[in-house]
């Protein structure tokens, strides 16, 4: 039985070091498109909410592309997210440990890995980027379709409007603080990005970030069990 | 009687105003003139007005915007609401006074108030699209619009309309270019019972005092002056003979003011918003110089390898 943060393609590969598979092809391409996605579209919406970014909107080709362009990679960045939740939120489910790992965020903070509980695939950390990001997301579309003028102006009032628009600036405030805890966090801990872009990690950063995770590489292959990977020669 | 527009003259005229003469610009800081103009308004004197819609064609016809022929939907108001090239709008509405039962025919030149305090202006996103110079005249620039419609959320009277042509957005200009050389608005020099008068603020509030005397001597004890405090006062002003209910006049608002969710848009959260953001990145910053990189050690690396069952050799 694999356990239930084991995610299709992770894999343990003994060596020195030891390498483990984290992200398949697909979920990092997936990842790349949803992060481009939402880099522009901060980008672009930042020059309309702060008179102090607009020059942002050159970016784009001037405020009325950028007025265009923003809601359009909107929706891509929703379908492409939703990729990225279904790939990933089995993973992403409470836990026990997770409690404990977040009462001590101190030392989380610290880098005091040895007074942490072992955690799976993600820690409470990731969690919680994980859902604040696909809550701010359904927010944001949401809230975007409302004040998409050209197409959806017609199906509410003004006050439905001016309360969307309230929302959706305060929404994008909070997803861009959470990409900016996303984001810093993979810069702090080295050898993370590494998993997003070539796809694997150390042993050694799986031993030290997600112990658990290891462990159940280790002890129940995902490979023998799910077949993903292409049948070897007996 | 008020004296009547002049005709245009027949030599060239200098603009009476220009850019020099913006005390607002949305989404930019300006420095406001040293010499203010003088400030000017558009009196609608209600009781009036016989619904005649002259102002509509002038306004049609001086600002050129050919508005498709419609339909008759079976009631006086054509169009049925303003478009984008529809910058004015007679609004009738049948009223039956309970204390005199008299049927009353509340006839509005709906239109774009030109706000002392522009919702629109304060909404506006896109630096130079919305100006309001000293005279009181708020303009939309459509080179500099970007067809956000976020004008339309921050309008308290529900206004501005966004063309499905150009995608940038319209309303009545007050004819700033008419008054720019001494003119009047369109929609003032058509109308033909002076319903519609324009001239400085002063005058135009010294002339409703006379307009309202008559008609509470005429026995329209509320009859008042609509310029109304929420947002300054505006630089288009209503003389109704019942002031005390204005929303008996197709609606129009008895208090209006910007959105309060409006302000706390365009206000705390846009500075907070960014402060916050800011703050997230320096609280990053800073954790990084302090702590360093956390980086995975030999040990570390060396107890996978001893889990993953290997001899340290790479081999199993």
């Amino acid at each position: 039985m694999a356990a239930y943060d084991v995610e299709r393609g992770d894999a343990v590969h003994p060596g020195r070091p030891v390498t483990v598979d984290r992200y398949t092809a697909g979920a990092r391409i997936n990842h790349w498109i949803t992060a481009t996605c939402l880099v522009l579209l901060a980008l672009s919406g930042l020059a309309l909410f702060h008179p102090s970014l607009f020059f942002l909107s050159g970016l784009f080709g001037g405020g009325t592309w950028t007025r265009i362009i923003h809601p359009w990679i909107g929706v891509v960045l929703f379908f492409s997210f939703f990729g990225l939740f279904l790939r990933f939120w089995r993973a992403n489910l409470w836990r026990r440990e997770d409690g404990t790992w977040l009462a001590r965020v101190r030392d989380v903070l610290a880098a005091q890995e040895e007074n942490l509980p072992e955690v799976g695939k993600y820690n409470a950390g990731q969690k919680f980027v994980f859902w604040a990001m696909s809550i701010l997301i359904i927010i944001l579309i949401a809230s975007g379709l409302v004040i998409w003028d050209q197409y959806f102006s017609g199906y509410t009032t003004i006050p439905q409007q001016r309360v969307a628009v309230l929302v959706h600036s305060i929404a994008a405030v909070v997803i861009i603080g959470v990409w900016i805890l996303h984001v810093y966090a993979a810069i702090w801990v080295r050898g993370t990005i590494r998993a997003m872009t070539r796809g694997w990690v150390t042993g050694g950063w799986a031993w030290r970030h997600h112990r658990k995770w290891l462990r159940e590489l280790v002890s129940a292959p995902p490979d023998e069990q799910q077949g993903s990977k292409p049948a070897k020669s007996k | 009687m008020f004296p009547p527009l002049p005709n245009p003259a027949i030599e060239e005229t200098k603009p009476g105003f220009s850019e020099k003469d913006l005390i607002r610009r949305s989404a930019s800081r300006i420095e406001p003139p040293e010499q203010r103009l003088t400030e000017v308004a558009k009196l609608i004197d209600v009781s009036k007005c016989i619904g005649c819609k002259a102002c509509q064609t002038a306004c049609i016809e001086w600002n050129q915007t050919s508005p498709e022929i419609g339909f008759n939907e079976g009631v006086y108001e054509n169009p049925m609401d303003l478009t984008p090239d529809m910058f004015t709008l007679m609004r009738y509405s049948e009223w039956d006074n309970p204390e005199t039962g008299e049927l009353e025919w509340l006839i509005r030149k709906d239109g774009c108030m030109h706000c002392a305090d522009p919702g629109c202006l304060k909404a506006c996103p896109a630096p130079g699209a919305i100006v309001q110079y000293s005279n009181g005249i708020v303009d939309f620039i459509h080179e500099n619009c970007i067809g956000c419609g976020y004008c339309i959320k921050g309008c308290p009277f529900n206004i501005p309309r966004i063309s499905r042509v150009d995608h940038t957005a319209y309303k009545c200009t007050l004819c700033s270019d008419r008054i720019a050389v001494g003119q009047g608005p369109a929609c003032a020099k058509a109308c033909p019972t002076q319903a519609i008068v324009f001239g400085t603020k002063d005058e135009m509030k010294q002339h409703a005092a006379g307009r309202i005397e008559d008609l509470k001597s005429r026995g329209f004890e509320n009859a008042g002056l609509y310029d109304p405090p929420g947002v300054g006062g505006t630089n288009v002003m209503y003389v109704l003979h019942h002031a005390d209910q204005p929303e008996l006049y197709s609606g129009l608002p008895r208090d209006p003011r910007i959105s309060p969710v409006v302000e706390v848009w365009k206000g705390v959260t846009k500075y907070a918003g960014l402060t916050a953001i800011g703050l997230a990145a320096g609280i990053g910053f800073l954790h990084h110089l302090v702590m360093g990189p956390n980086r995975v050690s030999e040990r570390d690396e060396e107890n996978a390898e001893e889990l993953t069952g290997g001899d340290g050799n790479g081999r199993l």
